[in-house]
């Protein structure tokens, strides 16, 4: 190749971790600098958000006015566009608000919100643009970052890769936590990437890469049931680091509707039982780019 | 020419910082008249979320604040909570979330060292750069990155947001033979962080002299990391539960993050100010490699920021050595019945002293979070030095010099923006 791919990290609202896959790559990220031209990337010091790229990493969610712009021009100037980690393929935590009273929210945390730039909504990144392919993950690991710089370097299709968590805690001979200590494991309904940490170590999945391909959440949640775990905390492990994938936040959003009348002093926000403050499912683009998300769209038509 | 020029210098993306931060300089006839030093992160409102969630579920919460500090997140959050619980936590699960929160120094701070900080001080603009010329000292810096993330791992299964920490202790001891591992290479890399204390007090800083309150932890004995009291230079000397009547914060229009004051002072937090309040606490070879150095603490050169990071490496895996000689896997959490009250927690985070509250309610969900940053705290002294030291440095140099040296001056405090972001309302209710 005589002109090198050109690389660019982006960031909007996140912790930075997924970032981390670059700069704790050690020694190969020396490497990806002399694999690659990278051309932004304002953590590691090279500041130049519209250059034009054939690769553009995004890390974060959109949740400010100045980010849904940011993204637009990010996306005329990029070729293959791939959000990275909770934040940027679901929201991530911040996403809770988007079924929540997020206004209220703003005014308890802020003096003064109207000083502030905000959306009520934090979304996914392919709910404000097209996306080529999406890596999942609360964090997204380096493994999964340098396989896809690989894979477009080689030109070939980088791997989608969403089967459950079970089936790689299976093949790794890892004893299921959920059967021998009925620990509430998500496992069954979230998708693989991380190398089965949690099983590993003994305890529940929480889901942190966000829903596997064709999962049944109701069903799921059903299972939680019958192990006596109440509707309401069944729904808590549905809300929680991707929310605001369609799966976890319709599977959510039904056994949240589960729970009965909330005591008046319950922290968390009543218009949960309604939510109409137009999550991010509403705004998805039908863009031809979109196809990662797609597949989590088909995921919701399969609950029972 | 007009002798009087005006120059504007803004800074919309700051590189080499955690988050998205901002810096504009306004100079006026040879004078600052306008400086902001921004922090424009958007709200991530952990505060409200974690409200109405189980006590059990926050650890794994609060990580996500921050890549790179999660285990400070954790630990903070733990001690607070565990409080309500009337736990006692063993001497195993203490000394094995030290050994922890080692891993996230030694990590925190080479990566800030080699890939943030140093090519300031060699005219970098970034660290794979300056590996061209350095390489070297940039492996190194690597070397002993990668070391941090596996003590991080050893017990959280993954260094950025590990899993591995939970209410209690741990999900599981690690294995006796992976720490044997560990170790040797805990001991192998001793000579690398002799070297990086050296090294980073040979590099040329400038020698900017201020005023400025440290604050840190102070305990009885060890040097500050998981426990102790919130101690100044100037007097202070209070349990963490009392935090709340010395410091104050308040909103300014330009910044996401708060400002927070000691007795209406702005003060630092961070490795300098730990080691200003607690060089006496090093242990022995620590002390001597950092008295060969030749430079004395406590300093007021700012800038000796970097020389108390590699001093803190240097430390870190002395005491993961300490900690995990003789390891055997003991019972890895315990377990108790939550009382509705509020439980504090304080850790010194890489960047800082890092405070929570919670309110906990009957069935252990939290009613109420309050969580203060290191960077926050650092706010006001961030922008209080920028006014100095660019001053210091000569308003008539050119405005590249100028816009640079101010970006040095901010990273050198290595804000955690996607940190700062988040605070509640400060009421004040006087009667």
């Amino acid at each position: 190749m005589d002109r090198k791919l050109r690389v660019a990290v982006h960031k909007f609202s996140s912790c930075d971790g997924c970032q981390l896959a670059f700069l704790n790559a050690g020694e190969k990220l020396v490497e990806l600098f002399e694999l690659a031209d990278v051309v932004h990337f304002a953590e590691a010091g090279i500041v130049d958000p519209d250059a034009p790229a054939e690769l553009a990493f995004i890390e974060g969610s959109i949740s400010t006015h100045e980010e849904q712009e940011r993204i637009r021009r990010i996306r005329e100037n990029t070729r293959f566009l791939v959000p990275i980690g909770a934040c940027a393929t679901s929201g991530c935590l911040q996403a809770l608000r988007n079924q929540a009273d997020a206004a209220r929210w703003f005014a308890d945390v802020y003096s003064d919100p109207s000083k502030i730039d905000h959306l009520d909504t934090a979304t996914p990144i392919a709910a404000n643009v097209p996306v080529d392919l999406e890596l999942w993950g609360c964090p997204v690991n380096t493994r999964q970052v340098m396989a896809t710089v690989s894979s477009l370097l080689l030109g070939a299709p980088p791997r989608d890769d969403n089967e459950k968590i079970c089936m790689e805690c299976k093949r790794k001979n890892i004893v299921c936590v959920m059967v021998t200590q009925g620990q509430h494991c998500m496992g069954p309904v979230t998708r693989t990437g991380c190398g089965v940490l949690c099983p590993g170590i003994g305890r529940d999945c929480y889901g942190c890469y966000g829903p596997a391909e064709n999962i049944n959440g109701d069903a799921w949640g059903r299972w939680f049931e019958q192990k006596g775990m109440p509707a309401e905390r069944i729904a808590r492990r549905f809300r929680y680091i991707n929310s605001e994938a369609e799966a976890f936040r319709e599977a959510g959003k039904h056994w949240r509707d589960r729970t009965g009348p909330k005591p008046a002093n319950d922290a968390s926000d009543p218009s949960d039982l309604s939510p109409s403050s137009g999550p991010s499912g509403h705004l998805l683009p039908k863009g031809e780019g979109n196809k990662a998300r797609s597949s989590t769209a088909n995921s919701s038509n399969e609950k029972s | 020419m007009n002798e009087r020029r005006e120059i504007k210098i803004n800074v919309p993306v700051l590189a080499r910082v955690e988050g998205e931060g901002a810096l504009d300089l306004h100079i006026r006839d040879g004078r600052i008249e306008h400086l902001k030093f921004s922090i424009g992160e958007p709200p991530r409102l952990f505060e409200k979320f974690l409200e109405g969630r189980d006590a059990f579920e926050v650890p794994d919460m609060v990580a996500r604040i921050c890549g790179i500090c999660p285990v400070a997140y954790q630990m903070s959050a733990v001690q607070a909570l565990e409080s309500l619980f009337g736990w006692r936590s063993t001497p195993w699960i203490e000394a094995m979330r030290r050994a922890m929160y080692c891993g996230e120094w030694i990590q925190s701070h080479s990566l800030h060292i080699h890939l943030l900080a140093a090519p300031d001080f060699f005219g970098y603009s970034s660290a794979p750069e300056m590996a061209r010329d350095y390489p070297d000292e940039v492996r190194r810096g690597l070397r002993l990155q990668s070391l941090g993330n596996e003590l991080i791992r050893l017990f959280g299964a993954r260094s950025v947001h590990p899993v591995g920490a939970r209410l209690g202790g741990f999900h599981s001891a690690p294995p006796k033979d992976r720490v044997i591992r560990l170790l040797d290479r805990l001991r192998a890399a001793l000579p690398d962080a002799e070297n990086l204390v050296a090294w980073t007090a040979s590099v040329d800083v400038p020698q900017d002299q201020q005023d400025f309150v440290s604050v840190a932890l102070r305990h009885p004995s060890e040097y500050p990391l998981y426990s102790g009291r919130i101690v100044s230079d100037t007097g202070l000397d209070i349990p963490v539960d009392r935090y709340e009547d010395h410091f104050r914060e308040h909103q300014e229009a330009h910044s996401t993050a708060l400002y927070s004051l000691l007795d209406g002072r702005s003060y630092l937090v961070g490795p300098l100010a730990r080691l200003n309040l607690n060089w006496d606490r090093l242990p022995e070879p620590v002390r001597s490699t950092l008295a060969k150095t030749g430079i004395p603490f406590p300093s007021r050169n700012m800038f000796h920021s970097m020389l108390a990071r590699a001093v803190e490496i240097h430390f870190a895996i002395v005491e993961a050595i300490r900690l995990l000689e003789n390891y055997e896997p003991d019972i890895p959490f315990v377990s108790g019945e939550c009382r509705a009250r509020s439980g504090f927690g304080c850790t010194e985070a890489p960047r800082g002293l890092l405070w929570h509250r919670y309110d906990v309610g009957e069935s252990g969900k939290i009613l109420k979070a309050r969580i203060v940053p290191p960077t926050s705290q650092n706010q006001a002294r961030i922008a209080e030095d920028l006014h100095r030291s660019i001053e210091a440095f000569g308003l008539d140099r050119a405005d590249d010099e100028l816009r640079l040296h101010g970006e040095k001056v901010i990273r050198n405090y290595d804000p955690c923006i996607s940190c700062a972001t988040h605070f509640l309302k400060l009421k004040v209710i006087r009667e």
